[in-house]
């Protein structure tokens, strides 16, 4: 690593090009044997990965690192981390070199053929590929790594233009077309295409309640597109519906429980992106998402059954408080989790099942949907 | 075996000598019971209640008897400015019995004396002498004589010569148990090799024994505390272990002193009233005790209101009393502390440098202190490391005067107060109320005119708030060096663990960039090579500081008469202990190199700030 620091990739959206990625793991290497070479310590820097090194700008619309850097100087203690760092570049490389993939699972064990050096468990791996992704100031996919986890569930009025993996030849997915299943988002998203004439995308915390509204093609009604992210959402999923945001100009809704979990994990990194992946919060993050429910005033005028707060629900009010940038930004935010605090109480998305079944589909999400005043940004 | 001074155990056999005697004889049952009235001999009261003496049962027999000879040989040997040779044989004569054969070098003891002093029992110079010596194990050497006579039938033989001038005698004694008088049953003049001491030849019944109650476990720690003697030790199984002498200088003789007024009980100053040679109570008080001067002595007359001038035979028990109480109140300096002879701090450790193979030691020697008029020091030692084993207490060496505790543990003062300090903060672990554990051994010797024991036994050091306080002072001062040691020894063995890090993952650097760079096997070499220059420089150079302790030698401890504390400067390096004067360029080096260490680790510590 050269003593500059990584200048964030300029490419706007697109993903770095797969030579470019290949290029920067070699300069990086480079830079390690030439210090080496000159008998110095060698380093690696890579950006902080936390809260303490982004902002937050409206205009902008997402998490925003500063700069904040940290450094590996090779020591006795870095030593172990540091030779892993090095060999899982290696890897990288040749996976984007021959164009293949492994989940951060198959990392975990391809690092079994490193003798001494394998990874002992899979946080130590991810970790190490988290700093090596940040190093690069790429998307874990861009150097060959994929998650394991599902992008979300989709279903409603919008077609995605796929391509067929074996014949290259285009294929049309019709998200009308699941019955009561859904489409679901693949790991990486960047090839789809889109066709949707849908008013809007609700983005819905729990699989739960968007299994209700897929049974009752509330779609249908609402004339909309439904996805579940399934708590916080993946990268790709983030994605995938910021390339719908952005390509169709269409309108994101999020619908999650009424808890801080939901507010500052959930929707916060689904609009702004994280502290921990800062350098790509720029093309995961969706700024035009809005936050419909469940707010702490709903709760109230929706006479919504509650469980108390827990600890640590007031803990991470208070943490978002002082650390959150984006909760700094916005008094509305400040105001309602203050009420939240005051209350005591959260409330989850099927509470309103207390009222009847249908009643989330046929009094809340319509009255909300006319009031954007109950909303928070 | 010189003077016979332990008598001072046995008060209760005193008490029973004089018991009823009356010749009159009459028709009452008061008149037939006298009949079966007579005195008892300290002889006959020993046969019966041999427990009270440390005879209970066959192997305490066996280490009473040698403890009583090796302790009269030391004392005699001191008191005469000899360097201890010591020489103690048990040979197994089956079916339970033993000889037992002490020899010693030293000043011998003239003809007349022989018989009483190993043949009568409460036979001694020093009953009322106040002064340090090893004379407070129980009932002398003559006891064992009488145990041996008793079991065995056989007399014990002496041998003695006071010097090259006079005749070597030899003597066959028996203890005549009604009368308390020896009874010779053969008398000789031989011709004998030592040109002075003492052989003492002895059968009796016993168990052999190993382990911490053991002749062995004494001897051992008998060489510990006392690196100015050398014994030379067989064994029943006619193995011979030799504990050299390492310290060639005699330690202090301690001196006698009258007792001070504050340790003095009111029977005593009663008795003491009685046989003194003083004519008046203030000459009584100013020469019989210390301390006192004529000022001190008035003080004392007055608050009693007694006239100074009075005679002490005319004194009544009751203004005895009060001169008691008097003294109580008297504001008195403290005793002389010149009287005690501890071992020091140099000599403790030489002493566990050549018994115990540890990689580190120290001794703390307190200044004096007094408790109820009594002075007293406490000194602590501590061997650390080596092949002590983990996983286990301590061991834990108390003495008193120069004499192995080896009984009563959990009763001692000295345990108490070892297992009171908070050795956690030393390096040890320690669960509550327990002893530590670790491989380490700790000693604790409290040296004293007068050790207050907690039983006639004379086996644990009472609990007084003076003597747990020095012992604590002592055991922390101790246990600060030893955490300056402990704490470098983890420093150590991070740097090694770290170290070992390095060689693992260094070649995986090497791999990885090879795979990166393309770089070919000379390239990959050369990173290698490259990065364990950079990362050793940054480390320093301390390898040599990570090898074992080479001074003790198992060989050396037990045999060999060699055993100086060879290299041990290497240890004192590492250690920051006080060094011998030897001290050769070895230990320097090491100890420079770890200066240069330590302050290379600080340098790393900053650098290993900047990161996670």
């Amino acid at each position: 690593m050269a003593k500059e620091k990584p200048k964030p990739v300029d490419h706007d959206q697109k993903p770095v090009a797969a030579m470019t990625v290949v290029q920067k793991i070699k300069d990086l290497a480079q830079g390690v044997f030439e210090k080496i070479i000159d008998k110095k310590a060698p380093y690696l820097e890579m950006p902080l990965r936390s809260l303490q090194n982004v902002k937050y700008d409206a205009h902008i619309g997402y998490f925003e690192a500063i700069g904040k850097m940290k450094g590996r100087t090779l020591t006795a203690s870095t030593v172990k981390t540091f030779a892993q760092t090095l060999l899982m570049m290696n890897e990288s490389k040749k996976l984007v070199e021959s164009d293949d993939i492994a989940t951060k699972r198959e990392m975990y064990y391809i690092s079994k053929n490193w003798a001494d050096a394998r990874f002992l468990d899979q946080p130590e791996s991810d970790t190490v590929m988290d700093d090596f992704e940040a190093m690069l100031s790429v998307n874990r996919e861009q150097i060959g790594f994929v998650p394991e986890e599902k992008g979300g569930a989709v279903a409603g009025k919008l077609v995605v233009i796929d391509k067929d993996t074996d014949t290259g030849k285009e294929l049309r997915i019709d998200c009308t077309k699941f019955g009561s299943g859904a489409y679901s988002v693949p790991t990486s998203v960047e090839h789809l295409k889109f066709e949707t004439d849908a008013k809007f995308v609700l983005a819905i915390e729990t699989s739960g309640m968007f299994q209700r509204m897929v049974k009752h093609n509330y779609w249908k009604k609402a004339n909309c597109i439904l996805i579940a992210m399934g708590g916080v959402p993946t990268r790709a999923c983030r994605r995938f519906i910021r390339r719908l945001s952005d390509e169709k100009d269409i309108p994101v809704y999020v619908f999650s429980d009424g808890d801080p979990y939901g507010y500052l994990n959930i929707y916060r990194t689904l609009k702004v992106g994280s502290g921990n992946a800062a350098h790509i919060n720029k093309y995961f993050c969706v700024p035009k998402a809005k936050f419909l429910g469940v707010t702490p005033q709903d709760i109230i005028d929706y006479k919504l059954p509650t469980h108390p707060l827990k600890e640590i629900d007031i803990k991470r009010v208070k943490d978002g408080m002082k650390n959150d940038p984006f909760v700094q930004h916005y008094k509305e935010w400040r105001k309602a989790l203050d009420q939240m605090v005051s209350m005591k109480k959260r409330a989850e998305q099927q509470a309103f099942a207390a009222h009847h079944l249908n009643y989330v589909m046929d009094v809340y999400l319509p009255e909300k949907l006319k009031d954007q005043k109950t909303w928070l940004p | 075996m010189t003077d016979q001074t332990q008598t001072k155990a046995i008060p209760t056999a005193k008490a029973t000598q004089t018991t009823l005697t009356d010749q009159a004889s009459g028709g009452t049952k008061a008149h037939q019971m006298a009949e079966h009235q007579r005195e008892i001999s300290v002889a006959e009261f020993f046969e019966k209640n041999r427990h009270l003496l440390g005879f209970d049962n066959k192997r305490k027999a066996l280490l009473t008897t040698i403890k009583e000879a090796v302790d009269n040989s030391l004392d005699a040997c001191e008191e005469a400015r000899i360097l201890p040779e010591i020489s103690v044989e048990i040979i197994d004569m089956q079916n339970d019995r033993f000889r037992i054969v002490v020899e010693d070098n030293g000043p011998g003891i003239v003809k007349k004396q022989i018989p009483k002093i190993f043949a009568k029992l409460l036979y001694g110079s020093k009953f009322d002498k106040l002064s340090q010596t090893r004379g407070q194990q129980g009932i002398g050497i003559s006891a064992a004589a009488l145990y041996g006579q008793l079991t065995t039938g056989k007399p014990i033989r002496i041998t003695s010569r006071i010097s090259p001038k006079h005749e070597s005698h030899y003597y066959e004694l028996h203890i005549d148990t009604k009368t308390n008088q020896p009874e010779i049953v053969k008398e000789d003049t031989i011709s004998w090799k030592k040109d002075h001491g003492t052989r003492l030849e002895l059968d009796l019944e016993g168990t052999y024994i190993k382990g911490s109650q053991s002749v062995d476990a004494y001897l051992k720690e008998c060489a510990i505390v006392n690196p100015h003697a050398t014994f030379i030790y067989t064994n029943p199984k006619a193995e011979q272990l030799i504990f050299a002498r390492v310290a060639n200088e005699l330690p202090p003789e301690p001196k006698e002193i009258k007792p001070h007024p504050y340790g003095v009980e009111l029977g005593r100053l009663i008795k003491m009233m009685q046989y003194t040679e003083s004519r008046t109570l203030q000459s009584f008080l100013t020469t019989d005790f210390s301390r006192v001067g004529p000022g001190t002595a008035k003080e004392i007359c007055e608050e009693a209101k007694i006239l100074t001038n009075t005679k002490p035979e005319d004194i009544s028990r009751d203004q005895t009393e009060r001169i008691f109480q008097a003294i109580q109140k008297v504001k008195i300096i403290a005793p002389p502390t010149d009287c005690l002879s501890p071992i020091g701090e140099e000599s403790l450790v030489k002493g566990l440098k050549k018994e115990i193979n540890a990689e580190f030691y120290a001794a703390v020697s307190r200044p004096p202190s007094v408790y109820r008029g009594n002075p007293f020091i406490i000194e602590c030692g501590i061997a650390y490391g080596g092949d002590q084993p983990q996983e286990e207490s301590v061991r834990l060496m108390r003495f008193a005067n120069r004499v192995p505790l080896q009984f009563q543990q959990a009763g001692c003062a000295s345990t108490k107060a070892v297992i009171a300090t908070a050795w956690r903060a030393y390096g040890l672990q320690q669960s509550r109320s327990a002893l530590p554990v670790g491989p380490a051994t700790v000693i604790v010797h409290m040296a004293s005119v007068w050790v207050p024991f907690t039983s006639e036994a004379k086996e644990a050091i009472a609990h007084y708030p003076e003597i747990i306080k020095e012992l604590r002072l002592a055991l922390q001062e101790c246990g600060r060096q030893l955490a300056s040691y402990t704490l470098k020894k983890r420093r150590l063995t991070d740097e090694l663990q770290k170290r070992g890090y390095i060689e693992k993952y260094l070649p995986h650097i090497g791999i990885a960039l090879k795979g990166l760079l393309g770089l070919n096997d000379a390239k990959k070499g050369e990173i290698e090579e490259n990065l364990k220059v950079i990362l050793e420089q940054k480390r320093g150079k301390l390898k040599e500081i990570g090898a074992e302790n080479a001074e003790y030698d198992a060989s050396f401890a037990k045999i060999g008469e060699e055993s100086e504390e060879a290299g041990d400067a290497f240890v004192e390096g590492e250690a920051d202990e006080p060094d011998e004067a030897e001290e050769d360029e070895k230990g320097k080096g090491a100890k420079g190199k770890g200066k240069k260490r330590k302050k290379q680790e600080d340098e790393e510590n900053l650098g290993d700030e900047g990161e996670l």
